[in-house]
């Protein structure tokens, strides 16, 4: 923890804290905010970031928890420690850049060999299809755990996946050159998703539409839907384009460790938390 | 039914009507994509393994299996015959089901026989049966040595190791789970 605030530290970034409840979470199709009395306990501090972005910030992080509920497993655990950063006036690859060199500083040993592989051609060789421009979110999602995240251990080092199909966008903007595709990565170590980055969707017309849908195939699922944050809208409007990574802290002191789960970093994990 | 977010290792569920157990059980969400709970499950009839993922909105049927007591009657060709203790119903078991166990079974024995539905999955006897010795060399008189083991064999044919000290007409206490000698009853 000390050594990913040094890292920070002497890139100029400056560390913010943001509200921790809200009254209204950001909402994303599959993760479900905890309810905190009458507010939610944030899922990750972004729409607050991006806020910050607007107001004029140009270098931001914080480290803190975030909470989702009803995730739990080797790998999930609802209350967890978020890294979030953003850079204005960048995009996904300059973050990428910052996450090489930030992995370097607090994990020295780890390989420096990173192997970017765009989200099509991986498909393409492990799961013998391309969900660009054909995506449907099922097979999506079940390719992805069942045949491409376990492929990526075969490598002996950091694996970026890059360049989703925009359906899978979430709050990531459209590449310029080709609109079935976002300009979003993730960041695998040992089969083990670590980090999510956009260069960030900044068009506020485009992300109200994107948040009617989600409300619309949340309701589809029986799920709770909440309502839009215009302020945060509103925001997008005077925010430069912009790159932003989420790091999961947890995740990877456990590879950092050498472990396989959680359990491993999370000493009060089976008390009844 | 289950819903995807109730499954969990040992879980008991049907298949297309076949009675399964999840194995291995694993949560998994890949980023920004929905819950997935990727299961190894076998199939408790033909014992195939085999992955399955389910997604959160899925629905997995619940598998009712019941165990019932049973007394063994007779052997009718290759199947044997029980009758329930408390109807008289007879059920009939083939021979692969019963496997190697069908070496201890004796007359009038007790078991449990676990169905699903109305298909006997799997019969599990008492723990020790005892039976006679009918056929082995004789050993060493005054020999008591319980770690010199010989062949003996049973009246169904069925060869055991024995100490050497036991003689034809003993009967001995064999362990149905291991099918192995346990001790010595009484002297024939």
């Amino acid at each position: 923890m000390r050594r990913i605030r040094a890292f920070f530290y002497e890139c100029g970034f400056t560390e913010v804290e943001t509200p921790i409840r809200l009254k209204v979470p950001c909402m994303e199709l599959h993760i479900d905010a905890e309810p905190s009395g009458d507010h939610f306990l944030r899922t990750s501090p972004e729409i607050f970031h991006k806020q910050l972005l607007a107001a004029g910030h140009e270098k931001i992080f914080e480290v803190g928890k975030c909470f989702r509920r009803g995730e739990f497993g080797p790998l999930h655990h609802p209350e967890y420690t978020m890294l979030e950063w953003y850079r204005a006036n960048a995009d996904y690859m300059d973050v990428l850049a910052d996450t090489k060199a930030l992995v370097s500083a607090v994990w020295p040993v780890c390989s420096t060999d990173w192997k970017t592989l765009a989200v099509s051609d991986a498909f393409l060789e492990f799961a013998g299809w391309n969900p660009i421009g054909h995506y449907t979110e099922d097979r999506f999602d079940i390719d992805l755990v069942e045949k491409v995240e376990p492929a990526l251990i075969q490598f002996a080092g950091p694996v970026v996946l890059i360049d989703y199909p925009i359906e899978a966008a979430a709050l990531s903007r459209r590449k310029l050159d080709n609109p079935f595709v976002a300009e979003r990565w993730e960041l695998y170590i040992n089969g083990v998703e670590i980090a999510n980055a956009y260069s960030e969707l900044t068009d506020p017309a485009e992300q109200r539409r994107r948040f009617e849908e989600c409300a619309e195939q949340r309701k589809a699922l029986g799920k709770e839907t909440y309502p839009i944050d215009e302020a945060f809208i509103q925001s997008l409007g005077k925010m430069p384009p912009s790159g932003g990574v989420a790091l999961g802290v947890d995740r990877l002191l456990m590879l950092i460790a050498g472990a396989d789960s959680l359990d491993a970093v999370l000493p009060f994990r089976g008390t009844g938390l | 039914m289950y819903s995807a977010s109730d499954l969990k290792k040992g879980l008991k569920i049907e298949i297309d009507g076949d009675p399964c157990v999840i194995t291995n059980f694993e949560f998994s969400k890949p980023g920004k994509g929905q819950a997935l709970y990727r299961c190894k499950i076998k199939n408790l009839i033909t014992g195939n393994q085999f992955d399955k993922t389910y997604r959160s909105v899925e629905k997995v049927n619940r598998c009712s299996l019941i165990s019932r007591d049973y007394t063994f009657s007779y052997i009718d060709g290759s199947n044997y015959v029980f009758s329930d203790n408390e109807t008289y119903e007879e059920a009939l078991l083939g021979e692969e089901l019963i496997g190697d166990l069908k070496n201890f079974i004796v007359d009038d024995m007790q078991v449990e026989i676990l169905f699903h539905d109305d298909r006997a999955l799997d019969i599990t006897l008492p723990n020790f049966v005892e039976m006679q010795i009918a056929e082995t060399e004789p050993g060493a008189r005054g020999d008591t040595a319980t770690n010199v083991m010989k062949p003996a064999k049973l009246p169904n044919g069925y060869e055991i190791n024995v100490p050497i000290f036991i003689n034809e007409g003993d009967t001995i206490r064999i362990d149905t789970r291991t099918g192995t000698y346990a001790d010595r009853v009484s002297k024939g």
